[in-house]
């Protein structure tokens, strides 16, 4: 009964989509006030009927109702009760609906706390929002509906593919939705903006706190994601440039870029054209990539069960909004007029060549990852693209952003003096090159690689510090600490997701430079060293876990005869899904990990191990944390709260007579 | 549908780790060469994972016939040329910047030099346009007049 009752919001919702896509958009065009208005409620309602059927499909899960298709292709009774829930999520159909409920939320945010937003603008946003939700609600509704029952409910389910049975996993495809998202509404505040015909300062700083936002999710889901294949896959990986990740990777590039012009339109109101075309390709990008999950046309590890129908469908609906909504750019793109001018050296440029290597960073991943596709089609040549081609082509496009930012995030606006920024930053660059020069001597003969990372890690984080410090006058240090203090939140953000980037492009040179692997039969009881640790393992037991049988191992890790850490490397089946998972354990400290992975016993006895120290693994994730920190940091700035009051202002006036 | 299921059995139904123990050569020379380029091979049957971390069964011959050919005296070129030999291109990770993935190869530096290209201009333009639109010679004599001339 409640599973009907969830369907049948659903159904509602969809209804509902439509009802708000249309009232809206032609109230605007025709300046009806209460036709326009009608959008506020309907979007809250919608978020409401959406809510309802996912927690109507958690149910489902959570009592294991085995009568629902999808409860019997992804649960099992004996699942903990955290797997069952992400279990909604961890499919195809629950994810969508996930992924539509997240849309909804975020209309209603619109809709909730944009009272002071021009009336206008406001309806076409919602209209444009909800347009986008009915497309998604008639690709689940007709194509993968959820809340399908069978009249045959067997006596348990298949369970959830057992490696997406992990902390990391379930909070993992939320974030990145938020953040996937999220976009959307920078998307539909475009396309609103286009009908407009009006772009100016206000349509800046109402942009850039949801792009941040989504920003800062899409972030955390990235680093989550990155963290999972590290501990779970066995051999410490953290980014394999699989089109599933990059799928998620072009629209964080094209979200970073977009972050960084509507800085510029809040600012300077110029480079309005551009900031559009960004806030339609970003999201653009998130349908692409639900596009490669989705529809099987590439192949990779995280892609759902595929079907080509579905394809079509996400491909259509990928032709349709971004097709239309480019066509709409080229038609009233060039109205957008730019008023503030600027010099080839000025802030302003910094940020445009900011723009310039993130999106076409973008676009070599973008290329990369669909040339296997188009060269078969079109050259008959049947290729992989991989991991190398990826390092090769996208790395010095991140090495040439490292180099410019410090010195780029220190010009003044409009119109500055190069020579004056360098000698800014001169101490810090002198500082960088002679920590990386350190580091090349000491490591003798291993990659460059690691010490040009410790170079760029250093000439960003520093140089953030130092722009904080040039930022605080001229006077006494007493004076000038306590003025850095009493800095804008937006300056303390930059300096944090900049310094946030030094030290995840450190720790990746490090990781990538500086891992030492010991691949061997470990006899139990037998030591061994690797890399200054004595490791022993000391003995291998069968565990029964809930809905898992394990061996897991029991490893010590000593150094000059103290005990370092006791670790218990795990190797899971999961009978139900009939599938093995390596559960890594690692010793985390923040300048190395030790990485114990359990291989499988040998003939003549001892089981295989595979131990690796990864030199500043953790700061991989503080790095991204920091990063996200940044963003959180910027978005509680004052000019944002200030709309926050203003809009609390203006509410009453927002809603109009009936 | 069973062809999957094949799949799906040879990907999992080795519960093993990737490089084991018992393939890695003794000399420790020949076995990072090997490791060279099986990081840099596809396993053939997985999704785009290299053979070096994939489980499968083939995965491992692949492995297995690397170092064989490294034993048999093969430059590592010409390994990676027996492997291209047998599984075609589509076993390398990095695709050859040859023929058409040139295409490939050239995107970023030329998009690169597009990208600046549209922007220097649309900045020159800018610039121009900032030109035009300079005082009217009534603002320029208030201006004077403000200055105190």
């Amino acid at each position: 009964m409640i599973v009907e009752l969830g369907h049948f919001a659903l159904i509602l919702a969809f209804g509902l989509s439509i009802l708000q896509t249309v009232v809206p958009l032609y109230g605007a065009h025709r300046g009806w006030a209460d036709w326009m208005a009608a959008a506020n409620p309907m979007a809250g309602l919608q978020f409401v009927l959406i809510a309802l059927s996912f927690g109507a499909l958690t149910y489902a899960f959570v009592t294991s109702d085995f009568s629902v298709l999808l409860v019997i292709n992804n649960s099992h009774s004996l699942k903990p009760l955290l797997y069952k829930i992400s279990g909604v999520w961890g499919n195809h159909e629950g994810s969508l609906l996930l992924w539509v409920l997240i849309l909804s939320l975020f209309g209603a945010c619109a809709a909730w706390f944009g009272g002071n937003l021009p009336a206008s603008l406001q309806a076409r946003v919602l209209g444009v929002q909800a347009s986008i939700g009915a497309a998604f609600m008639a690709f689940m509704i007709f194509t993968s509906n959820p809340f399908l029952r069978t009249d045959m409910a067997p006596f348990d389910g298949h369970d959830l593919n057992p490696l997406l049975q992990d902390p990391g996993l379930a909070f993992h495809p939320p974030f990145l939705y938020l953040g996937y998202v999220g976009l959307s509404m920078a998307f539909s505040f475009a396309v609103a903006a286009l009908i407009e015909g009006k772009v100016d300062a206000a349509w800046g700083r109402w942009v850039r706190p949801w792009t941040l936002a989504a920003w800062i999710f899409l972030t955390i889901g990235i680093g989550l994601g990155s963290w999972w294949a590290y501990y779970e896959l066995g051999w410490g990986g953290f980014w394999f440039w699989d089109p599933v990740e990059n799928a998620s990777f072009m629209p964080w590039l094209f979200a970073t870029a977009l972050l960084h012009s509507a800085i510029v339109v809040e600012k300077r109101e110029t480079l309005k054209a551009w900031t559009i075309l960004l806030s339609i390709l970003g999201f653009g990008f998130s349908l692409m990539g639900t596009f490669i999950v989705r529809s099987g046309v590439i192949t990779s590890v995280h892609a759902f069960a595929s079907d080509p129908e579905r394809g079509v469908f996400i491909l259509l609906i990928f032709a349709v909004f971004v097709g239309g909504a480019l066509t709409l750019f080229a038609l009233r793109g060039a109205a957008l007029e730019a008023k503030g001018v600027f010099a080839l050296v000025s802030r302003e440029s910094a940020l445009v060549l900011n723009n310039v290597l993130l999106a076409v960073a973008a676009l070599v991943v973008f290329t990369g990852t669909m040339w296997p596709l188009v060269s078969e089609l079109a050259f008959g040549r049947v290729l992989s693209v991989g991991a190398p081609f990826f390092d090769a082509a996208f790395t010095p496009f991140m090495v040439a952003l490292a180099v410019v930012l410090p010195v780029g995030a220190v010009i003044p606006w409009k119109r500055g003096n190069l020579g004056r920024a360098l000698r800014a930053m001169w101490g810090v660059a002198v500082l960088a090159v002679a920590l990386g020069a350190l580091a090349f001597t000491v490591q003798t003969g291993r990659s460059v690689l690691a010490p040009v990372g410790v170079a760029l890690g250093t000439w960003l984080v520093i140089g953030a510090l130092a722009d904080l410090w040039q930022r605080s006058g001229r006077q006494g240090i007493g004076a000038r600490l306590a003025r850095i203090t009493r800095l804008p939140r937006a300056d303390w953000g930059k300096a944090l997701a900049h310094a946030g980037l030094g030290v995840t492009i450190f720790a990746v040179s490090a990781v990538l430079g500086w891992s030492t692997e010991d691949i061997r039969v470990a006899q139990i009881g037998e030591s061994f060293v690797h890399d200054g640790y004595t490791v022993t393992l000391t003995g291998v037991e069968r565990v029964q876990g809930p809905n898992y049988i394990s061996s897991m191992g029991h490893v010590t890790i000593e150094r000059d005869g103290q005990l370092v850490a006791e670790l218990a490397p795990e190797k899971r089946v999961y009978p139900a899904a009939g599938m093995p998972t390596t559960e890594a354990a690692i010793d985390y400290a923040l300048t190395r990990d030790i990485y114990i992975a359990l291989g499988d016993p040998q003939d003549g006895g001892g089981w295989a191990l595979r131990t690796y120290v990864k030199p500043f693994a953790s700061c991989l994730w503080l790095g991204v944390l920091i990063m996200a920190l940044g963003g959180v940091v910027s978005l509680s700035d004052r000019r944002y709260r200030m709309a926050a009051g203003a809009r609390r202002a203006a509410a009453p006036l927002a809603t109009p007579a009936e | 549908m069973r062809v999957l299921l094949l799949i799906l059995a040879l990907v999992w139904s080795v519960p093993a780790l990737a490089v084991q123990p018992d393939e890695m050569l003794s000399d420790p020379a020949l076995e990072a060469r090997a490791r060279v380029i099986t990081e840099g091979l596809r396993c053939v049957v997985c999704r785009n994972e290299s053979v070096d971390d994939s489980n499968a069964d083939i995965a491992r011959d692949i492995r297995l016939m690397v170092r064989e050919r490294l034993l048999a005296g093969d430059t590592n070129d010409q390994a990676v040329q027996y492997m291209v030999d047998r599984f075609g291109e589509y076993i390398l990770l990095e695709p050859r910047a040859t023929g058409s993935n040139l295409i490939l190869w050239a995107a970023g530096p030329v998009l690169l030099l597009l990208a600046l290209g549209v922007a220097l201009a649309a900045a020159r333009r800018r610039r121009a346009a900032s030109r035009d639109a300079g005082l009217s010679p009534e603002e320029e004599a208030r201006l004077k007049e403000i200055l105190g001339e």
